[in-house]
């Protein structure tokens, strides 16, 4: 391989020091500016192509009488239209969404291994790439494409091969998790989807009394935090399961919100 | 008398030119290949001098940072000068944004095209800010000394969808109109803001006047929206984003230049 092509983080590149490393540097005119100049010329050309060839879409004009069916959110935002089909708005339109900014925000701060910082590893940070990835590629983008391609009138589900037909009907036959599990009375259901909730954050705590040595490094603020975020963004994935495969509507129903 | 053959001469041209003192004021380096020359190319220039003047050689490997920011900052640039062309056309008032979108397609001298750079750069940014904040992940490059910078992009991040949003309003098509509604009507179920949220009775919010009829100067998706809308997508976002924008780059010098193995 030619001195240029060598992949960052190889072995080779991992067997020099530290100083030799650091200091192997180029002049920036013109090794990375004409790369730069070459990278502005290949976008620009694209773009210019794609806007010659294909053309922005213009609808009829704005009509506040006439609901089309179905009415998308722009694409990159079908992620969050379909979690409305598991949530209720006030969870999937404003608190979901803020905690995806929030926790996105915290990454740094709660991936405490000094690792695999400025060069690509998978084994040595193999559950943080991990919950990236699930959280990128699963529930974001394969959202949208669904979102796009799958989810037609009524944002009902259609396979790409099937007609979307706007009359189609769906057997609306959800039920709340606490009835299905027996509870019959009011505060009932609601004190068993209570317990159901925090049984499932209260693998938080015992994790960390499970693993207390291994947790030294990290600290209990900064332990909570994280498997919080994870625990939240796992309980979506579970909701969903829920509702896909056993027709759950919520898991927890009291007289101000559900969940 | 020199003949018409040596007053013709190129070369003779060319150096009267780049040694006459309007050229020398305006370019003081010539592409003299010498490593000092190289440095002040950088830091004498403006537009290069966020650059530091050497950078390590993983650094400028498409396969490292996937050239994704820069990439993302390219399209804002592009957006930032078709939009001014648009705004020359558009007006964001309900009876005229439609037939100004119209008018644009089909009268304004490349009307179309700065319309379909417009929307297609915009598309792209989003793509290109998704790939880079991939990347700058699995390079681990959010660690310290770089966690702040992160936090800038994820504020980024968010703007750049915003712009996104706010912006596919202004056709004031149907597409236009009720994408727009769908997304808002979120805005209806905030916690204790909203007039359909939990806990709304306590704090008494009503449909007229809750956190969606701040967003929307109204109840519905109508003119009043649209021109929110139009302020937020021309002047109050963009300038946001321009702002961390600087900061994003001046950070990344400070903290060291893009990460590599230490
Ligand atoms: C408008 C959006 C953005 C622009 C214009 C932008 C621009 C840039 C540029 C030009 C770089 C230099 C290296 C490269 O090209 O990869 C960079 C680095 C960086 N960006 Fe962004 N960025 C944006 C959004 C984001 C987002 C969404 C994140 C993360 C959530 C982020 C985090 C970072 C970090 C941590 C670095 C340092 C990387 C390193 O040292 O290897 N940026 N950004």
């Amino acid at each position: 391989m030619a001195k240029e092509d060598k992949v960052v983080g190889s072995a080779d590149e991992m067997a020099k020091t530290s100083w030799e490393r650091v200091n192997d540097k180029v002049h920036v005119w013109p090794y990375l500016t004409r790369l730069e100049f070459m990278c502005a010329i290949i976008i620009t050309i694209l773009l210019v192509v794609w806007s010659i060839v294909i053309d922005a879409p213009l609808e009829e004009p704005a009509n506040p009488s006439v609901t089309p069916n179905p009415s998308k959110a722009p694409w990159y935002f079908l992620g969050l239209q379909e979690l409305l089909v598991y949530f209720d708005p006030w969870m999937a339109g404003v608190v979901l969404p803020t905690l995806i900014i929030v926790g996105l925000m915290a990454i740094p701060f709660i991936d405490v291994n000094p690792k695999g910082n400025g060069y690509y590893t998978f084994h040595e940070r193999r559950f943080a790439i991990f919950t990236f990835l699930f959280g990128f590629l699963v529930l974001w983008v394969w959202m949208v494409v669904q979102g796009t391609f799958l989810r037609g009138p009524g944002w009902n589900f259609f396979m790409p091969w099937e007609y979307w037909d706007p009359h189609k009907v769906v057997a609306l036959t959800n039920v709340d998790l606490p009835y299905m599990l027996g509870f019959r009375s009011y505060w009932g259901q609601a004190a068993c989807g209570a317990v159901l909730i925090l049984l499932w954050y209260a693998t938080i705590p015992a994790y960390y009394i499970w693993r207390r040595e291994r947790m030294k490094n990290v600290g209990l603020v900064r332990y909570l935090i994280k498997a919080s975020l994870n625990m939240t963004m796992m309980g979506i994935v579970a909701k969903m399961v829920l509702r896909i495969g056993l027709n759950v509507k919520y898991v927890l129903v009291t007289p101000w919100f559900n969940i | 008398m020199p003949s018409l053959k040596e007053r013709l001469n190129l070369d003779q041209m060319k150096r009267s030119v780049l040694d006459s003192q309007v050229w020398r004021s305006m370019f003081r380096h010539g592409y003299e290949d010498t490593p000092r020359n190289r440095v002040l190319m950088v830091v004498d220039n403006l537009w290069l001098h966020l650059h530091p003047t050497k950078i390590r050689r993983h650094a400028i490997r498409i396969r490292f940072t996937w050239c994704m920011g820069g990439v993302t900052f390219l399209l804002f640039l592009y957006l930032v000068v078709t939009g001014v062309v648009l705004m020359f056309y558009y007006r964001p008032v309900g009876e005229y944004a439609y037939a100004d979108i119209k008018y644009l397609e089909f009268d304004a001298p490349f009307g179309m095209f700065m319309r379909n750079m417009h929307r297609w750069a915009a598309h792209a940014m989003v793509i290109a800010v998704w790939l880079h904040m991939l990347r700058v992940f699995m390079t681990g490059s959010y660690k310290p000394p770089r966690e702040f910078n992160w936090v800038i992009g994820v504020l980024l991040l968010t703007l750049t969808l915003l712009l996104s949003f706010t912006g596919y309003l202004l056709p004031w098509d149907q597409l236009a109109i009720w994408a727009v509604t769908v997304g808002t009507n979120m805005a209806r179920a905030t916690p204790l803001l909203g007039s359909e949220g939990p806990f709304a009775e306590m704090v008494g919010v009503t449909p007229r006047f809750d956190a969606r009829s701040a967003l929307l100067g109204g109840t519905i998706v109508g003119p009043p929206t649209l021109l929110r809308f139009y302020v937020l997508h021309c002047i109050v976002v963009p300038l946001i984003a321009a702002i961390l924008m600087m900061v994003h780059f001046w950070r990344i010098r400070k903290d060291g230049g893009i990460s590599g193995p230490l």
